[in-house]
């Protein structure tokens, strides 16, 4: 390819887009997850599993599911997004699984998390980096 | 050497713009609720037979996930338009206190019609779209106002046309009346556009299966139409796709419904001859 | 967003005594985050459902506080037990005070 002005422009734009977009991450996060245990230390691990493309086709729709056999709640958070608040399933008497699948929104590459509180007053929790695309030609 | 040339050119704009990475169509089966087989791959249409062996819906370009959200009606979001549009079916609009189904019964009546558009219609000397032919029943059996062609509401009847034509083979007319149209077709289809030049060729037949930033190039087969991206949560319609696809070039666009929109539609449904209609699909 | 907002849900229409069924739900709504901004820079007020609760013969199964970053459309997916025919009843809890509500009976195969 020849090395014009407007493909040095352009490979220029290229590399920026290869890059991709930075990695999110809020402090507001902590806070609900210190507001959700009581400010208990709470390590990755433990009854919960948290299911979640790698890769996000669009942010805007993006499929999960939480389950714990032992959970009494389970609060969901996008740590990267403006507020980090997803969704808090709450099971009851009739609940047959300690389960629930959802379709949620991410504002950029980042982690989410979900921790479960046990009937027995513990913690649980589990994280999974989502890496969100920036679509085509279209952007 | 002119081929030779365009084919660099595409690959230089694609590396420009990512990776030129490629990544084969998923190998995967679309059984939509659990029930009907779909072809999302088939040989080409015997007029693409110089250009491809083998036509992909876009579904194949598609991740797991949003593959699997278009085998459940319930979890296809596009269903809630199709439901939408089920309801202004059976609504009498108009002067004439006609409904669509007035005239045609239950939607089922439109199983297989989708599946033929774009078509001659005899009476006017036309090539039709879907669109076209939904806004002449509204004008001249209805007595109501004409939709806006890619409008929300014109866009959701068309889903609920095409939602009962899902399965059946996309099999449009090339021949007869309506060659010279797609005749035309087949030159824009081939027309480089806009600032970036690039023709719907360049990504769609040349370069199909590889990255464009972060997205996966399908061959730009309709049979989807109208589609339920997850980028704006709606249904999308193919002279609406059509415009973006023109614009990411950075040309002026033609207008949705103009001689010439209509004239690519054609062209391009019949490069899927043979592909199962699917819409309303889910696309990224 | 009180008018165009539809349910719906899929529950098995007949199960036996002590089942576990799958439900599944989706409700038409355009879940307004209060992050977007309209073309003039306005922030565009927030406007979502905020709750989702499934119910069976008047006990819980499920209560969702739904944030902004549930998805347009919101969709759900969990397991019920069925101890004996009844009636599940769905409800969502709209910013506005608006409440959707769908039920669905479920007869002893």
């Amino acid at each position: 390819m020849e090395l014009t002005r407007r493909n040095a422009l352009l490979m220029g734009a290229g590399a920026l887009v290869v890059a991709g977009i930075p990695f999110r991450v809020s402090a507001a996060g902590e806070d609900a997850i210190a507001a959700f245990t009581g400010g208990a230390d709470v390590a990755d691990g433990g009854d919960i599993t948290l299911t979640a493309p790698e890769i996000a086709e669009n942010g805007n729709t993006v499929p999960i599911e939480v389950s714990s056999e032992g959970a009494a709640e389970i609060l969901v958070l996008a740590m990267g997004n403006p507020t980090p608040g997803v969704a808090n399933f709450k099971f009851g008497k009739l609940a047959a699984s300690r389960a629930a699948s959802t379709r949620i929104r991410l504002a950029g590459t980042q982690d989410v998390v979900a921790i479960a509180k046990m009937n027995d007053g513990t913690f649980a929790k589990a994280s999974s980096t989502v890496k969100v695309t920036i679509g085509g030609c279209g952007g | 050497m002119t081929l030779l040339k365009n084919t660099l050119s595409a690959v230089a704009v694609l590396s420009i713009m990512g990776a030129a990475v490629s990544a084969e169509p998923a190998d995967d089966t679309l059984i939509l609720n659990e029930e009907t087989e779909m072809v999302t791959k088939t040989a080409a249409p015997s007029h693409l037979s110089d250009a491809l062996d083998e036509i992909y819906s876009g579904w194949l370009f598609r991740g797991t996930e949003t593959r699997a959200m278009q085998a459940d009606d319930f979890d296809n979001p596009g269903m809630i338009f199709v439901e939408q549009a089920e309801e202004v079916w059976n609504t009498p609009e108009g002067s004439e206190g006609k409904s669509c189904a007035s005239c045609h019964g239950a939607t089922d009546s439109m199983a297989g019609v989708r599946a033929v558009y774009p078509k001659w219609n005899e009476a006017t000397g036309e090539v039709r779209t879907l669109e076209m032919q939904v806004n002449d029943c509204r004008e001249n059996q209805m007595g109501a106002e004409k939709y806006g062609y890619t409008s929300g509401d014109m866009t959701n009847m068309v889903a609920l046309i095409s939602s009962v034509s899902r399965g059946l083979p996309i099999n449009v007319a090339i021949d007869g009346p309506v060659a010279e149209t797609w005749e035309k077709g087949k030159e824009l289809y081939y027309t480089r556009t806009g600032q970036l030049e690039l023709s719907c060729a360049n990504c769609h037949e040349d370069s199909y299966g590889m990255m464009i930033r972060a997205d996966h190039l399908s061959q730009g087969q309709i049979n989807g139409f109208p589609v339920y991206r997850l980028k704006n949560t709606k249904l999308n319609s193919v002279h609406a796709r059509f415009k973006g696809c023109v614009r990411d070039t950075r040309a002026e666009t033609y207008n949705p419904g103009s001689p010439e929109f209509v004239a690519l539609e054609l062209y391009v449904a019949s490069r899927g001859n043979g592909l199962s209609v699917e819409g309303p699909s889910i696309r990224n | 967003m009180a008018s165009g907002a539809k349910p719906r849900v899929k529950v098995p229409k007949t199960a036996a005594a002590g089942d576990t069924i799958t439900i599944k739900t989706l409700i038409s709504h355009k879940m307004e985050s209060g992050q977007r901004k309209d073309k003039e820079g306005n922030a565009i007020p927030r406007s979502i459902i905020n709750r989702f609760t499934c119910d069976f013969n008047g006990e819980n199964v499920i209560d969702v506080a739904m944030e902004p970053a549930i998805s347009t459309n919101p969709f759900f997916e969990f397991e019920a037990l069925v101890p004996e025919a009844g009636e599940f009843k769905f409800t969502w809890y709209d910013d506005d005070g608006s409440v959707y509500e769908e039920s669905k009976t479920i007869a002893m195969a």
